[in-house]
């Protein structure tokens, strides 16, 4: 307990974009209940503070850690060990702290490669050849920046998670449902749900919620969303545009299938499905129309980036986690 | 190498066709590469590419799908579904390094012991000859790494 007897709140970004701190601030005025509720004590994009800040706090004195963002580097890491000592409750909040979103589709290449690709292709204005080095001697002493890992992480490949919230971002309704539980349950009201669950989700799967029409799946030829004018009622998948629905996590409302645009996974795997990608694969493949070995490999062709297409957010948590390239030496 | 390397092969067979080519295998001792390690589901429709993938992950070096010649499946056409799931998963696997050939589909009846016998064998030299797949991911964490070309090396 603080100062004014409030329980502590921090939340965090590691390697993500920001759009899970927007998505929390788009709660509108349910923010001022977490300020009602909680002291803020750290969250580096709406106030300073500074990490000796944290590390001077005593251990499990927040009460509630929102950790978005996947462990990319150094200070990643270093943030998830020290916010998981200081917190009671620690929820990787958002897809790539649950599954590695899209910073994990980088453990689908080397490293170097990587570096490479950022600092020394062609497309790039780089002159000088600078590339960033971990420590560097300045005038004024050595500077460090973090060193990055070979591999991306999820949060609970480094530290112990409490809850999982999915979603890129997580639905600001849900997250409002979120607060609003464990504000409840500071003052008696409601108890929370056990260690490890997922929360701010459904139990089934973006099908069950979108309200297009399903009839008997077949499809002869795979065609990418800006081929096709999809017809705005029947099934998605059904048209032969990949839509990851079957595999993926409720929650959302089915919000993409219903602007006209196939559910791309943010929600991750859905309850009981441990590799997502196995699980969309094996959705997607079923229906193809065709008996011939030739003809099934032809029709394949229109799906040219599978590893990208069915771990579009899940790379990081799938059973592989990364390609060889990426892990071996 | 001094020793020779033996491959661990996981094999999932369908109850009707293939794990009963593997029985009459047996009962016609027939000799064959002891690599492989079945396991019977009811039909090669209901293997699940989860898994091939966490056989894979676990440390297998190679993984055999069998079921039903196309057109025999106990279960009228599971089999062609089990085709179709195979050849994405070999596209996929190759994305994320693993050799389409570590990787094996093979049609068996309840009459081909003597197939079986054969193709795992020559299944087991080929993932032999690719060597192991250690798959370990965390590798990459352990080992001290060079992760940025110092300018003078670029420059060179």
């Amino acid at each position: 307990m603080t100062s004014n007897g409030k329980p502590k709140f921090a939340m965090y970004w590691a390697a993500s974009c920001g759009g899970c701190e927007i998505a929390v601030l788009n709660i509108h005025e349910k923010i001022l209940d977490v300020d009602a509720n909680f002291e803020v004590v750290f969250w580096p994009v709406a106030m300073d503070a500074k990490y000796k800040d944290v590390e001077a706090m005593e251990d499990g004195s927040i009460l509630l850690t929102l950790f978005n963002g996947a462990i990319r580097n150094e200070e990643n890491e270093h943030l998830a060990k020290l916010l998981r000592q200081k917190s009671q409750i620690l929820v990787a909040f958002g897809s790539c702290a649950t599954e590695g979103c899209m910073p994990a589709l980088a453990n689908l290449s080397p490293l170097e490669e990587l570096v490479s690709t950022v600092y020394s292709t062609v497309s790039t204005d780089n002159p000088e050849n600078i590339h960033p080095q971990p420590t560097y001697k300045a005038p004024e002493g050595e500077i460090h920046i973090p060193k990055l890992y070979p591999i991306v992480r999820t949060l609970d490949q480094v530290v112990d998670v409490d809850y999982y919230m999915p979603g890129c971002p997580p639905e600001s309704h849900q997250i409002a449902a979120v607060l609003d539980l464990v504000i409840d349950a500071i003052h008696g009201k409601a108890t929370l749900p056990p260690k490890g669950s997922v929360i701010g989700a459904g139990g089934s799967t973006v099908c069950d919620e979108c309200p297009r029409k399903r009839d008997v799946k077949t499809i002869r030829e795979f065609k990418r969303i800006q081929n096709i004018m999809l017809d705005p009622e029947i099934c998605i998948l059904e048209q032969g545009v990949i839509c990851s629905g079957p595999a993926t996590r409720s929650g959302c409302g089915a919000l993409c299938p219903q602007a006209g645009s196939p559910c791309i996974g943010c929600y991750g795997p859905a309850e009981g499905v441990l590799d997502y990608g196995a699980r969309l694969l094996t959705a997607v493949a079923s229906v193809i129309e065709s008996k011939d070995p030739q003809e099934i490999e032809r029709i394949l062709e229109g799906i040219p980036d599978p590893a990208g297409m069915f771990y579009r957010f899940n790379l990081g948590a799938s059973l592989l986690r990364a390609s060889k390239a990426a892990w071996a030496r | 190498m001094s020793e020779r390397f033996e491959p661990v092969i996981i094999g999932f067979t369908c109850n009707w066709c293939s794990y009963r080519a593997a029985d009459m295998a047996g009962m016609g001792r027939i000799q064959y590469a002891p690599n492989v390690r079945l396991i019977r589901l009811m039909c090669s429709g209901r293997l699940d590419p989860t898994f091939v993938i966490k056989a894979f992950a676990g440390g297998a070096d190679g993984v055999l799908v069998s079921g039903c010649h196309p057109g025999d499946c106990h279960y009228i056409e599971q089999n062609y579904k089990a085709m179709r799931r195979f050849y994405l998963l070999r596209k996929l696997l190759a994305q994320m390094g693993i050799e389409p050939a570590r990787l094996k589909l093979l049609w068996a009846s309840a009459a081909e012991g003597q197939l079986f016998a054969e193709e795992v064998t020559k299944f087991t030299e080929e993932v032999r000859a690719l060597g192991p797949l250690n798959w370990n991911p965390e590798a990459a964490l352990l080992s001290e790494q060079v992760l940025y070309r110092q300018p003078a090396e670029v420059a060179a």
